[in-house]
Parts: structure tokens; C-alpha cells; sequence
């Protein structure tokens, strides 16, 4: 045993001791100089990976949900079109309508005032034409008259044949 | 269609590639034969390959970086003895072949390690006891290599992360970056919770300073070839660490699991010891998992080289380089293997401390 050991430190602590230092220096140095900053950078780079696919992700569902509401606006948009459409043709019927029976209404009224005007001007006109026709018949009957009466001898003979007409009845 | 033509190149490329392999290993094992038949029975004679010393010395530390053939770089020796400190270069030594006369001893490199001889040339057993060896050896020096490596990769790839902030990763910075997700993903995450970015630069360090140890160990010339992570010592190191790290980090639900175990009182005696041994051993075992995963990886594919030299013919030099091929590919797997799973242990381990139990 004794043997086995004989000179360990003697020979090996040397080694030992300079494995040790540079083992140390190395690890100090790379860990300054190298790992940190490679690490660091790794990290940074995935992390700004990362970020930037879960920002297109977003954009993603951003975009479809931006096409969703444009569609829903056009739909809306589409039935408003169609409601305002309808209300319109319902109400230009409406008027329509209440314009043909307002029409009516007032035609008939004008019609039945002008029959009514018509029909008090005609009796006027009727009542004048036989004042007239009267007048004119004895105007005439006058100057027939005054003409047969001229004559005396017409006028007893007239008489006659009225006495005679009596007569006999 | 293409496909199937892609494959059949890549068949008849290999084909083309082992055929001359064949053929030049054994053109040269007819000259070398035909040249060094009688250098080699007189060497034969002079010493016999011992595979096993052989494979020892390369995979143990070294006071020199061995090149190729006689050429190796000597390493500064420094010793810290109870005199004063010696600083020199291990070429003093001549591979252990001459004594050095320092300020305060005389130094001679047995076995690669440095003892204290006296006049006569005998070790000096008790003026040894006061030498420290604070040697730049083969494994600092790779060590070193590794960690400037290590810096360099991963200052460009931070200076990249500034450079593009927000952006797609490019060139290394492309490379590197999945692995660092997978520890944190796959080790950090799931072992430590929420709270695993505090630990993330300790596992990053040990992940990469393994991985790429291990990978340099594989290489067979000069910047690589050191069994740092197969080496003892350091897994020694990096498993302690992890172990202050784990103890440090640790909640009271965790001191509560080892000091006040739910088990009846009168287990105490035997469940303490046995929480308190549990601390120890799981670093122990990472230690010991590291260092002999890569330090057999390293010995396999010597003993594989090794055969040329025992049968003493290039003949079995094509089984050993494809068999050591083979093992270079199975290594690479276990290079990040055992990286895996060293970091993932220790993931764990501070997950068990840092975990919240709500009794």
C-alpha cells in the first residue's frame, strides 16, 4: 500500500494543481466571454421568435375576425337595403291607393255637383222657354185673333160655327 | 437512379483505395524485409518489444512531447523542492539517461519521474519525499492546447452572436450551436429544472473541454496524442469540481435526505455512512468512467499497432489499420459518448441537490 502510494504527491500534485487552474480559467473565461453571451443571444433570438409567431398568429385571427364582421355589415347592410325596399313599395302602394280613392271620392262629388248645377240650369231654361213659348203663342193667338177679327163677317160666321158646335153638344 | 450511382462510386472508390494500400504495404514489407533482415535479428537480440512498457509510455504523462523516430520536444521541469524552486528543461535528462546536477540536487528521470540521486547515482528516497514536480508536462501542455482550441471556437462563435443578433446562425456559429441546444435541451433541462441556466456555462465547459479532449487524444501526431481525459488525475480534477459544485449548489431537502433519511432512527447508524459514501462515489464514478473509457480506447488501438512490432512483419500491418481504423471510428462516438455522458451526470447530480420536495 505504502508502495502504491509512494511519490503520489510528489509526482502528481503538480498536474493536479496546473489541470485545475486551467480547468478554472477556462470555465471563468468562456463563461464571460462565451456562454453568457451565446446564451443570452439564443435565448433572445427564440424569444423574439417566438413573439413574432404568436404576432402573426394574432394577425391571423385578427384578419378572419375583421372578414367575419365585414360580412355580418354586408349581410346587415343587405337586409336594411331589403327592409328599406319593402317599406318603400308598401308605402308607395299607400299612396297610391289613397290617391285613387281620394280621387274618386272628389270625382264623384264634382260630378254629382255639376249634374246638380246641370239639372237647376235645365229648369231655369225650361221654365224660360215656356215663359217664352207662352208669350209667343199669345202673341200669336193675338195676331190670329186680331186678323180674323178684322172682318166682320168672320168673326159672326165664327161665332156661328162655335154656336153651332155648342149646339149640337 | 442517382442515388444508386453515388453509391457504386463510393464502392468503387474504396475499392481503389484499399487495393493500392494493399499494394504498397506489401511492396514496402518486401524491401524492408529484404533491407533490415539482418539489423532485425540483432536487434531482436538487444532488447525484445515489451507491448506492454510500450503501451504504458504512451498513454502516461511525459516530461518530453515525443514527434516521431529519436525527435521530441523536451518540457520545462519545474520542481518545487524544500530548498527553492529549480526551473530547467527536461533535455538535461537525455531521456532519463544522465543525472542533472540543479541548484539544490542532483535530478535523474526514472520512469519519466523525476527522483533525487545522490553522489553514487542511487535515488535519494528521502530528499525525494521533498521534491514537488510542477513540471509543464505532455498532458499541461495539451491541456493548454485544448483550452486555447476551446477559446478560440467559442470567442468566434460569441463574436458571431453579436455579429448577427436576431438572425440564422451561420458557418461555426451553425455548427456549434445545435450542440450547445442539445445540452441545454437533452442534459440541462430535463436533469435540473427551471433552474438549470446557472449551470449551464460549468456544463458547457466540462461538455466541450471533454469532447475535445477526447478528439485530440485521437489525433496520433504533435498537437494531439495526449491521453489527457484517459489520464487519472484529470478526471480526478474535473470530478472534484463537480463535486463542490453539487455539494455547493445543494438545498436543504438534500442535507435533510442524507442527515435525516426517512427511515426509522435506529437505521441511522448504517444509512448516514451509506448516504454520506453516495456523495462520494458519484463522482468517484464519473472519475473512474471517463478515465477508463478513454484510457482503454487509447490502449486498444496501441495493442492493435502493437501486433505489427510482436509478429515482426508489415504483413499484419493492413488487419492493424483496419482494425485501428475501425477503433478511431468506434473512439469518435465514444469521444462524444463519454462527454454525454459525464455532462449528464453531473446534470443530474445538481438536479438531485437543487430539487424542491414538497413532503
Amino acid at each position: 500500500m505504502e508502495q502504491l502510494f509512494e511519490g503520489l504527491l510528489n509526482d502528481h500534485l503538480g498536474f493536479v494543481v496546473w489541470a485545475a487552474v486551467a480547468f478554472l480559467i477556462l470555465l471563468f473565461l468562456l463563461a464571460k466571454f462565451a456562454w453568457n453571451p451565446i446564451m443570452s443571444a439564443i435565448t433572445e433570438r427564440e424569444r423574439s421568435i417566438e413573439d413574432a409567431l404568436l404576432k402573426a398568429e394574432a394577425a391571423k385571427e385578427e384578419m378572419a375576425r375583421l372578414t367575419n364582421e365585414n360580412e355580418q355589415l354586408l349581410k346587415d347592410a343587405r337586409a336594411e337595403r331589403d327592409l328599406i325596399l319593402r317599406e318603400a313599395r308598401h308605402l308607395k302602394d299607400q299612396i297610391v291607393n289613397e290617391a285613387k280613392s281620394v280621387a274618386n271620392v272628389e270625382g264623384a262629388r264634382m260630378i254629382e255637383n255639376a249634374r246638380l248645377e246641370i239639372n237647376s240650369l235645365k229648369a231655369v231654361a225650361m221654365a224660360d222657354v215656356k215663359n217664352q213659348v207662352a208669350t209667343l203663342s199669345v202673341e200669336i193667338a193675338e195676331k190670329i185673333l186680331r186678323k180674323q177679327f178684322a172682318d166682320q163677317h168672320a168673326q159672326d160666321e165664327l161665332v156661328a160655327d162655335l154656336l153651332k158646335e155648342v149646339k149640337i153638344k | 437512379m442517382d442515388f444508386r450511382h453515388i453509391l457504386n462510386s463510393k464502392k468503387i472508390f474504396l475499392r481503389v483505395i484499399l487495393g493500392v494500400l494493399f499494394t504498397l504495404t506489401t511492396c514496402k514489407t518486401f524491401a524492408i524485409q529484404e533491407e533490415k533482415a539482418p539489423v532485425e535479428a540483432k536487434n531482436a537480440e538487444q532488447e525484445a518489444f515489451n507491448p506492454t512498457t510500450a503501451i504504458l509510455e504512451h498513454i502516461a504523462d511525459s516530461h518530453y512531447w515525443h514527434l516521431w523516430g529519436e525527435t521530441s520536444i523536451p518540457l520545462p521541469v519545474i520542481l518545487f523542492t524544500d530548498k527553492g524552486t529549480e526551473f530547467f528543461y527536461a533535455s538535461e535528462f537525455h531521456h532519463g539517461h544522465e543525472a542533472h546536477q540543479g541548484k539544490y540536487y542532483t535530478y535523474k528521470l526514472i520512469e519519466d519521474k523525476i527522483r533525487v540521486v545522490n553522489a553514487e547515482g542511487a535515488v535519494d528516497k528521502e530528499a525525494s519525499s521533498h521534491i514537488y514536480d510542477f513540471s509543464i508536462t505532455k498532458n499541461v501542455v495539451a491541456l493548454w492546447i485544448a483550452g486555447i482550441l476551446l477559446f478560440i471556437i467559442f470567442f468566434s462563435v460569441a463574436a458571431a452572436y453579436k455579429k448577427t443578433v436576431g438572425k440564422a446562425p451561420r458557418g461555426l456559429q451553425s455548427l456549434i450551436e445545435p450542440v450547445i441546444m442539445f445540452v441545454r435541451d437533452e442534459i440541462a433541462r430535463p436533469n435540473i429544472g427551471y433552474r438549470y441556466q446557472r449551470y449551464m456555462p460549468i456544463l458547457l465547459t466540462i461538455f466541450f473541454f471533454i469532447w475535445i479532449n477526447n478528439l485530440m487524444g485521437l489525433i496520433p501526431i504533435f498537437p494531439g496524442g495526449a491521453n489527457v481525459t484517459g489520464n487519472i488525475l484529470l478526471t480526478f480534477v474535473m470530478a472534484f469540481i463537480v463535486l463542490i459544485v453539487v455539494n455547493f449548489s445543494a438545498n436543504k431537502y438534500y442535507w435533510k435526505h442524507i442527515f435525516m433519511p426517512p427511515v426509522p432512527v435506529w437505521l441511522y447508524p448504517i444509512m448516514i455512512p451509506v448516504e454520506l459514501i453516495g456523495v462520494i462515489s458519484r463522482p468517484f464514478a464519473l472519475m473512474i468512467r471517463l478515465y477508463a473509457n478513454i484510457s482503454a480506447g487509447h490502449i486498444i488501438v496501441l495493442s492493435l499497432i502493437s501486433l505489427i512490432f510482436i509478429f515482426k512483419t508489415l504483413w499484419i500491418a493492413p488487419v492493424s489499420i483496419i482494425f485501428v481504423l475501425f477503433m478511431d471510428v468506434l473512439e469518435l462516438l465514444v469521444a462524444f459518448l463519454q462527454a454525454f455522458i459525464f455532462t449528464m451526470l453531473t446534470a443530474l447530480f445538481i438536479g438531485t441537490a437543487v430539487e424542491e420536495h414538497h413532503h
